[in-house]
């Protein structure tokens, strides 16, 4: 994408030697690199690599212990967060920093203006978000409430934000994790014009496609160093990923095989809104044994409904749920654990494990009551001692020993503690619901082989992601839920990401709905 | 300023930070006494002395942190599972209003029979006092923080009422208080003669049944799950809001021992100032104790002989014995910062 032509361009961005420490972790080892004028730095990295330590420092959030930040070829300041803002360097955080009840205007003018200003000038702040809407193609308008806009529209509100403030780097930290296919193409195309028009952009970003998609150079982070650092057009897929994980990882192969009978089905089911997402609007679902359905969609369309309806902790509304051919009434947590439905939460910290308290005192939770644990309302701690023994060594969990608060494991380990204590008993459902998100392509790895080896031994499997790549890799059926309503299943292979796209924006249902998102 | 988190405490930090929030204690303790014109090493020896220097000293002392134990355990079962009972005042005195319409001669029953109902009666009462504020936490979400600490004035004023009106004593002079319980209903003194009463031991076998409970039960482990992360232990499949109640039964009935010994092993009868606030002072001595029920009793200890020995102290040295209110309330700030510093770092900026 580099407008090239006229020699060497200019240096607007220059990190040299960055160094930050935590106690004995390097969380950023000697960094230097350069972006240029119009330039597309792609920062890629799992999760723990440095990108997010190097940013805070960027920003100011933190002071590095060692290194010098300079920009546009005067150095920043240490630990001022003002300094990289005033130097016209703008971020777009995955989680957005906007005011819900307040305009998108207002959004954007916020902070621009001292306190001590006589006026607002409302007019010219309106025509030059136009402007700029106009010339990078972030429709929006500007006198919605941002709590009535979609993901993607904030994300675009995020960019003007940004570019209204004179922006000319802009960081863009995982910017398409919550979008779907297409708003992730309309934000390539915007990318593509700030770029023609001399800003530079840095993509933080852990998906190898997108990275080659957008990017003229990639530097790749491993372990808080750069290992590797590639024009985009002199490499692939493939050298990245090495250089990002520093070794192959085998995926595991899916073998195709045929499902057995249902073994929980859901009958026109519909659950209470709440805040966070929509509820489920009469859904039918049946999970067969040894089958893993994929149920994609843009976050916040229901999936947290319908993992929290499968999980036990909310009862349907409307609707009846069967499993094995018998009408389950009373539906609670315990209800689906006493029916074998292992459940892997989205939220490993808030739902599935309980920081403070120990690898024992968490992996007996969901069983403490069963007199393997525990006799006449006194526990057995030698027991569910050794469970969490057996967990630790079966699950090859990195953990000092059971008695280690949970708290100081890292996302992957207690991952596994959650399978382990999931798996436990054989369970013929088993709800997963994100169960990759955060973890390392190690980590990731594990994860789906024993969400197969369970699916092979006759499980019924749901997997919810929003890792549309993840649901393609394993699911031999996908389902799209969008607002509340899940589409017809197709096979594996059946449709093609773009088909699926159109579904996860509400295209395409069953009934004829063909309501735009 | 901002509190990073340090990875696991050393020993020596452990260990470290409470020896210093006890220095930090003397030293501001010290500033007042030196305001209030006597010498702090004077002081701080008359109050050493008069909580433990006597056998009448420390008698004193575990006679005082009896009730502190009852209220102490109360809070520390509560807040364990993040249940804020600030009403351990008002359990104490539902616990003695119910001691002494049951003792004062209503049931005629030998006291082997006796007591044991009048206990279970009076835990009964502060058990369902605490039950309304947790229902209410439970079904429409208020705070329990608000509605057990107003309980604490509406009770105080029905208590007086009540000795106003049908709980007066009519051979009192016309005091508000209430008539004596019957010998039978009476806890026995440890030592003859000496003020100690056997609700010392019943609140220590409290501490050590706690304990176990905590410790060893489902109960315990679902208490500890729901005040750790509510929703982690919902989505486990542990009933929250039964543990909720369960918790509430057992923290009320607790606090209304407090006020069930107070009566039936030292007063004899009750009046509007049973406790000086033992229910609130409960609070400081679970804090201090980290909600460990067997450190409450040790903790107990320590917060009654401040307060025995301040009393002895300010006879002889003429500083006020507020000062081991300030005392006690600046070891709660130090040690919860102590606490605080052993787990996270301050970072200036």
């Amino acid at each position: 994408m580099n407008a090239e032509g006229g020699g060497e361009a200019e240096t607007v961005l220059r990190l040299s030697n960055i160094t930050k420490r935590f106690g004995p972790l390097t969380a950023s080892d000697s960094v230097s690199f350069d972006l240029k004028r119009g330039e597309v730095i792609a920062l890629l990295g799992e999760n723990g690599a440095g990108k997010t330590t190097l940013m805070n420092i960027l920003f100011g959030h933190y002071v590095a212990d060692e290194g010098t930040v300079e920009a546009f070829g005067k150095t920043l300041p240490p630990g001022e967060p003002h300094a990289a803002l005033a130097a016209g360097i703008g971020m777009v955080h995955q989680h957005f920093t906007l005011a819900d009840q307040m305009t998108v205007l207002e959004n954007i003018a916020l902070g621009t203006q001292s306190l001590f200003a006589p006026r607002f000038d409302r007019g010219r702040a309106l025509a030059r978000i136009e402007e700029l809407s106009r010339d990078f193609g972030l429709e929006i308008r500007a006198d919605a409430l941002i709590s009535d806009l979609s993901v993607g529209e904030r994300q675009r509100v995020e960019i003007l934000k940004a570019l209204y403030r004179d922006a000319r780097v802009l960081i863009l930290d995982e910017p398409t994790a919550v979008l779907t296919p297409l708003e992730t193409e309309a934000l390539f195309a915007t990318l593509r014009k700030l770029v023609a028009t001399g800003l530079s952009i840095i993509f933080i970003s852990h998906k190898l496609n997108e990275v080659m998609a957008v990017s003229d150079r990639v530097l790749v982070l491993r372990s808080g160093r750069i290992s590797g650092e590639r024009r985009t057009a002199d490499t692939d897929r493939g050298e990245l990923a090495a250089l990002m994980v520093g070794e192959t990882i085998k995926e595991p192969e899916v073998v195709e095989h045929s499902p057995g009978d249902t073994v929980i089905e859901l009958v026109a089911v519909s659950t209470a809104g709440r805040a966070g997402g929509a509820p489920l609007d009469a859904i039918d679902l049946a999970l067969r044994e040894g089958e893993i359905t994929g149920l994609a969609g843009v976050s916040g369309n229901g999936q947290a409904a319908l993992a929290s309806l499968i999980a036990g902790t909310t009862k349907p509304e409307s609707g009846t749920i069967r499993i094995r051919d018998e009408i389950v009434s009373d539906w609670s947590a315990r209800a689906a654990l006493a029916h074998r439905i292992g459940r892997i939460p989205e939220d490993r910290h808030a739902t599935g494990m309980i920081g403070d308290m120990s690898v024992t005192e968490n992996v007996i939770s969901e069983a403490y009551r069963s007199p393997r644990f525990s006799r006449a309302g006194l526990l057995d701690w030698k027991s569910a001692e050794q469970f969490a023994e057996t967990i630790i060594r079966d699950y090859d969990v990195k953990c000092p020993s059971p008695n280690a608060r949970v708290r100081l494991l890292s996302g992957g380990n207690m991952q596994k503690l959650i399978l382990g204590r999931a798996f436990d008993g054989e369970p013929q459902v088993i709800l997963a619901n994100q169960p990759t998100r955060g973890l390392d392509v190690g980590a990731v790895a594990y994860v789906h082989t024993k969400l197969l080896e369970a699916r092979n031994r006759g499980a019924a499997v749901l997997l919810i992601s929003e890792d549309l790549d993840e649901v393609l890799a394993l699911a031999d059926r996908v389902i799209v839920i969008s607002k509340g309503r899940l589409s017809p299943p197709s096979k594996r292979g059946e449709l093609s990401v773009r088909e699926i796209g159109e579904r996860m924006a509400g295209h395409g249902f069953a009934d004829g709905v063909t309501d735009a998102a | 300023m901002r509190l990073e988190p340090k990875p696991t405490p050393g020993l020596a930090t452990t260990l470290l930070y409470p020896a210093g929030a006890i220095l930090a204690t003397i030293v501001i303790a010290s500033l007042l006494v030196l305001i209030a014109g006597a010498s702090p090493f004077n002081v701080f020896w008359l109050v050493a002395k008069g909580a433990a220097g006597s056998q009448f000293a420390l008698l004193e002392t575990l006679t005082r942190a009896t009730p502190l134990i009852f209220t102490g355990l109360a809070v520390a079962v509560a807040f364990r599972a993040k249940l804020w009972n600030i009403g351990a005042e008002a359990q104490l005195y539902i616990g003695a209003v119910v001691t002494v319409v049951l003792g004062t001669g209503a049931v005629a029953m030998p006291t082997p029979a006796l007591i044991p109902l009048i206990m279970i009666c009076a835990m009964l009462a502060g058990a369902l006092l605490l039950l309304g504020p947790a229902v209410l936490k439970v079904r429409f979400g208020v705070d329990e923080v608000v509605t057990t600490l107003l309980l604490n004035f509406i009770v105080i004023l029905f208590v007086s009422m009540l000795l106003e009106g049908v709980l007066k004593d009519p051979m009192g002079l016309g005091w508000p208080q209430s008539k004596r319980v019957i010998a039978d209903a009476q806890l026995p003194r440890l030592i003859q003669g000496k003020r100690l009463h056997f609700g010392f031991v019943i609140a220590v076998a409290s501490a050590v049944v706690m304990w176990v409970v905590m410790k060893k039960t489902t109960l315990g482990y679902e208490m500890r799950a729901v005040g750790n992360n509510a929703e982690a232990a919902r989505f486990a499949g542990i009933p929250v809001n039964r543990v909720l109640m369960k918790t509430a039964l057992l923290s009320g009935g607790l606090a209304a021992l407090a006020g069930f010994s107070e009566v039936a092993g030292l007063k004899g009868n009750l009046t509007l100032d049973l406790s000086p606030g033992f229910g609130y002072t409960g609070i400081v001595v679970a804090m201090l104790a980290m909600l460990n029920p067997l450190g409450v009793v040790a903790s107990a200890i320590f917060v009654a002989g401040i307060f025995v020995g301040a009393d002895a102290m300010s006879r002889s040295a003429g500083v006020p014995s507020y000062i081991a209110q300030v005392m006690v309330a600046t070891a709660l700030l130090t040690m919860v910062t102590a606490i605080m510093l052993t787990r996270y770092r301050i970072r200036w900026k």
